[in-house]
């Protein structure tokens, strides 16, 4: 049995993801595709919310990605400062702009959404609030990123900001609890999502969040193999100029 | 006591500048290494200094022996000469900063700000700095940089005394240091070889 | 160490130091905010709590570019790693002198921006103590964003876009002890919690700012 870390090989990465990546897509379109045609057009109106529930298909996939996303960036932080693979670092930096537009999508589903059902487009509800710091970290982390030219350099400074930043998030999204609890008691707007569902929505839901998943894979896929390819192109040009 | 660098290589920026440098130092020795701009003398000396890690090899001496002394002098422009001494002495441990001031002729300037000193006064008070450490092995960045013929000569002085009571030097410079009994090590044969490419390998990229 | 400290402090004090401007602006803050929200009692009585806090923070993030900046660009960062002073011991030290210069002056002035900004009476030693609990929080993880941008030309307005996240968590519980304080309700919960970013933030951010140093000097 072959050890997980030989992918972290950059040139291992790259021949397993020739095949691998095409697959990933594929898959990935399939299940998008089945699970929103299923959900929008095969679901029945909510009693109440009537069509504008059909948002949760893209809504809810989308903010479990936005969370999903950080969380391997965290694991991909970690292995990088511990174990030094450089592919794990650069699927760090990919997987950011990834996880903030999900984050981006999430706020103006939701935005979509509350309007109609809350009639406000903004609320300063716990959740929406710890999004919105999310996004906050997501800008920052990308913009350490691309601040810095050494690679290495930069990647040994985000991984730590990722993983101290992970602590202030979480912290944060405490705080955001507390701090609404404390300004308006029990005003709480959130829709706790899967509670009191029908199967005739959870399925396509499910398959939803599959696609979902399986995009945010081959999008950190494909875009490891760039930063590889970049990262060669780079040294490449400076070793024609030492030359 | 002394500096043993085996098989060195050291990179810049991501890319391999030195490989395979290796010399000794012993006490009241002084090794000056040469080689043209961008050769790697910075980076070299930096990771002596273990401000970075080296790609390969090893440098050997005892734990707290190095003083290093870099383009930059770190002084405060705002404090005086005495008071930026003092605050080195204090961070190495050591008392009294007469002895560094007088060697390096600074006591008639010691109540005056570093803002207003010249060029060549601050080099001189950054190398007093060494002196203040106490440390026997210098590596030392183009130290004779701006300053005039009688600073250099009165550099070279410094140097030799520093070693006749024991001490080391390595030093990294491009121009005349004043010190013609010193080795020499020109880096060039050093020069990091080029990995065969057009293999199409990924990891080449990747030190 | 002391001696690190020492001329930290001296060298803010002297001539070109910056020391004051944190203050200034924090005072600025106290009368603009009224011009532009308007001079109503109970509004601004009701805002001040934030207002306040927001404040400290914006001057606290003022100065920060400042407490790596110049030692790096002279050198003496360099000098400093290579001296026989651990560099966790460094930042901590930094982040201190700039608690000191910073955070200290902004408790101690507090109490009279919260007169003009008609903070409710029983508030004031709540403000005070927040501040005072807070504020070398916002020292740390400020010397942690100085610390990962030393050296970056752009630094400082990136500096602000990766600390501010950061100061999240201590805005809101320091807000909430003046704003409980104010309506005279239990702050022993938020007061805890202050206390309790603060400590850990003291404890352990001054490793992951030693590290990052580390690395920007390689």
């Amino acid at each position: 049995m072959a050890s997980l870390w030989e992918y972290a090989n950059p040139l291992k990465f790259m021949r397993t993801t020739d095949w691998l990546l095409p697959v990933v897509a594929v898959a990935a379109v399939v299940t998008t595709a089945t699970g929103l045609t299923w959900g929008f057009f095969f679901t029945p109106d909510d009693f109440r919310q009537e069509s504008t529930v059909k948002i949760m298909f893209i809504h809810v996939p989308a903010a479990m990605m936005a969370i999903n996303a950080w969380v391997m960036m965290l694991v991909a932080s970690l292995v990088w400062l511990i174990r030094r693979h450089h592919v794990s670092a650069l699927a760090a930096k990919a997987a950011a702009p990834i996880g903030l537009v999900m984050t981006l999508i999430g706020l103006l589903t939701g935005a979509v959404w509350g309007q109609p059902m809350w009639g406000t487009w903004w609320a300063w509800d716990p959740r929406l609030t710890s999004f919105l710091i999310l996004l906050l970290f997501y800008l920052g982390y990308i913009a350490l990123w691309s601040a810095i030219d050494d690679p290495d350099t930069g990647a040994d400074l985000t991984a730590v900001l990722c993983l101290v930043g992970s602590v202030f998030a979480v912290l944060s999204r405490y705080a955001a609890l507390f701090w609404n609890q404390g300004l308006h008691q029990g005003a709480s707007l959130s829709v706790a999502p899967g509670t009191r569902m029908d199967w005739a929505y959870k399925a396509p839901l499910y398959i939803s969040m599959v696609g979902f998943g399986l995009i945010f894979l081959a999008l950190v896929l494909a875009g490891t193999r760039t930063e590889i390819r970049a990262r060669r192109m780079k040294a490449l040009v400076a070793r024609e100029r030492m030359v | 006591m002394r500096l043993n660098v085996t098989n060195l290589a050291c990179a810049r920026g991501g890319f391999a500048l030195l490989e395979g440098v290796g010399f000794s130092l012993s006490p009241a020795q002084a090794l000056v290494l040469r080689g043209p701009n961008g050769c790697g003398k910075t980076t070299l000396l930096r990771t002596v200094a273990g401000l970075q890690p080296a790609l390969a090899g090893e440098v050997s001496c005892p734990p707290e022996s190095i003083a290093y002394a870099a383009h930059a002098d770190g002084l405060k422009t705002t404090l005086s000469v005495a008071e930026n001494l003092s605050f080195w002495a204090a961070v190495y441990g050591t008392r009294g900063i007469d002895a560094a001031l007088e060697q390096m002729n600074l006591r008639a300037l010691s109540g005056r700000a570093a803002q207003n000193l010249s060029a060549g006064q601050k080099r001189r008070l950054g190398l007093a700095r060494l002196i203040v450490t106490g440390r026997p092995v210098w590596v030392l960045d183009e130290p004779t940089v701006s300053l005039d013929a009688v600073s250099v000569a009165l550099f070279g002085d410094v140097v030799r005394a520093h070693l006749a009571g024991g001490g080391m030097a390595l030093i990294a410079t491009h121009i005349d240091l004043g010190l013609p009994e010193a080795d020499i090590l020109d880096l060039t044969p050093f020069k990091a070889t080029i990995p065969h490419h057009g293999s199409g390998q990924f990891d080449e990229a990747f030190l | 160490m002391i001696a690190l400290l020492v001329r930290d402090l001296r060298l803010a004090f002297r001539a070109g130091g910056g020391f004051g401007l944190g203050l200034a602006f924090f005072l600025i803050m106290a009368v603009l905010v009224p011009l532009g929200v308007g001079p109503e009692p109970d509004i601004l009585a009701r805002i001040a709590p934030g207002i306040l806090w927001v404040g400290a923070l914006l001057a606290c993030l003022l100065s920060l570019d400042r407490i790596f900046a110049l030692d790096f660009e002279d050198g003496s960062l360099d000098l400093l790693a290579t001296a026989p002073v651990p560099m966790e011991g460094v930042v901590s030290i930094k982040a201190l002198a700039h608690w000191l210069t910073t955070g200290l002056p902004l408790v101690l002035v507090s109490p009279v921006l919260g007169l003009l900004l008609y903070l409710p009476p029983q508030a004031y030693g709540w403000l005070v103590l927040s501040l005072a609990l807070g504020t070398p929080a916002l020292s740390v993880i400020g010397t942690f964003g100085a610390a990962l941008t030393v050296g970056l030309k752009r630094g400082g307005l990136l500096l602000s876009l990766l600390v501010l996240p950061l100061y999240i968590p201590t805005l809101v519980f320091g807000a909430e002890v003046v704003a409980r304080g104010a309506q005279g309700l239990d702050v022993a919960t938020p007061v805890a919690l202050l206390a309790g970013i603060t400590a850990g933030a003291v404890a352990l951010l001054p490793f992951a700012s030693a590290l990052v140093i580390r690395i920007n000097l390689r």
